[in-house]
């Protein structure tokens, strides 16, 4: 794992970013195991309390599980892929949807052009990636 | 007030050297268990304050408690400090420098030492007057490393060193801080590529603390990273 840090957010809200965009891409599925907390810190090079904050929030919200002996796992329930796929899309969606207001540009208009936005990129990653 | 379960704390404490006010009364709470960035440009008091800990410096006045108790030869022997001037006999080896801290210090553990060595990259028989400062530096990490000293307070450890020793020796101290029996104080002028270490942090600015707290929760209040904070209330 391999976190950029901006570090104008804090860094455990950072580490969990990270963890919800990897299980959102299967990089991490239900059930596989996390690095453990000093081998995280080590690798980040980031303090080892501010790790051990971001696993305790993620064994709140239920993204992991710890097992006494033997480490810290994705939690089975298949359902927290779909979850996090569905808040951070509503996360992207809610600023994209607050800097468009914003402007003063109305739904329709806005609409139109984000599909016609997806076909044009979409086509161009195609054409990258021939 | 019970402050047995605190590393540290100073209250209204002050120094005057002939020329200048080094500390203007500062009041420091450090809980057990985590790393404290002591932040200010040069001449800030950083030092003074560290030297004041450790008892090299005394105060005019304020109180010092370490481990919740006034500091003393006990305290004292608490405390694994690492200055900025340069403290290694040069013409040592690396493992000679090694041998001798270890004869001052009851708190040594030579299992620690060999682990150390390797992960610093430094070759026991070298002598200390063929290193680089950066390579000086790892050196002076793992003489208090190999401690199991409570409370370690290090002095610009990232002063004029290269950057690949300045991320070993921030993966040092990440790997080797041990949270449960342990607290830092690290003073630096050089917050970027180092705040990610710190639990919380202090600005001390010609000898008074403007700003002090959790860096996340800075981080969080200010929507500013602590380098930038620092550039800020530095300017």
């Amino acid at each position: 794992m391999n976190i950029d840090f901006s570090t104008s957010i804090p860094i455990y809200l950072q580490i969990i970013e990270e963890f919800k965009r990897q299980i959102v891409t299967s990089a991490l599925k239900p059930g596989d195991k996390v690095p453990s907390q000093r081998d995280l810190a080590a690798q980040i090079k980031v303090n080892a309390n501010t790790v051990q904050r971001a696993y305790r929030e993620m064994e709140i919200l239920g993204l992991v599980e710890t097992l006494r002996g033997q480490g810290t796992f994705i939690c089975q329930n298949q359902g927290i892929v779909e979850e996090t796929r569905k808040e951070m899309l509503t996360n992207l969606v809610d600023d994209f949807v607050r800097a468009v207001r914003a402007l003063g540009l109305s739904q329709e208009a806005t609409l139109d052009v984000v599909k016609n936005r997806f076909s044009e990129l979409e086509s161009k990653e195609e054409v990258n990636d021939k | 007030m019970n402050t047995t379960n605190h590393a540290l704390v100073v209250r209204d404490l002050k120094k005057k050297y002939p020329k200048v006010e080094a500390l203007k009364g500062v009041d420091l709470t450090l809980p057990q268990g985590e790393i404290w960035g002591l932040l200010g440009p040069n001449g800030s008091g950083k030092s003074t304050l560290l030297k004041c800990i450790i008892g090299l410096v005394n105060p005019d006045g304020g109180e010092i408690e370490i481990l919740g108790s006034a500091p003393s030869r006990q305290t004292k022997a608490q405390i694994a400090f690492v200055p900025e001037v340069e403290n290694l006999y040069r013409w040592m080896t690396i493992r000679q420098a090694i041998d001798f801290t270890a004869t001052f210090y009851d708190d040594w553990d030579e299992a620690r030492v060999p682990g150390l060595l390797q992960f610093m990259g430094l070759d026991a028989t070298k002598k200390v007057s063929s290193l680089s400062k950066g390579m000086r530096a790892r050196l002076k990490l793992i003489l208090a490393l190999a401690r199991k000293a409570p409370l370690i307070l290090l002095d610009e450890p990232f002063s004029g060193i290269d950057p690949a020793s300045r991320d070993r020796i921030v993966e040092g101290i990440v790997r080797q801080f041990k949270s449960e029996e342990q607290t830092m104080v690290i003073s630096t002028h050089a917050v970027g590529d180092t705040e990610q270490l710190f639990d919380a942090v202090v600005f001390l600015d010609e000898g008074t603390i403007n700003l002090q707290g959790n860096a996340e929760d800075l981080r969080r209040q200010y929507g500013k990273s602590i380098n930038d904070l620092f550039k800020e209330v530095f300017a």
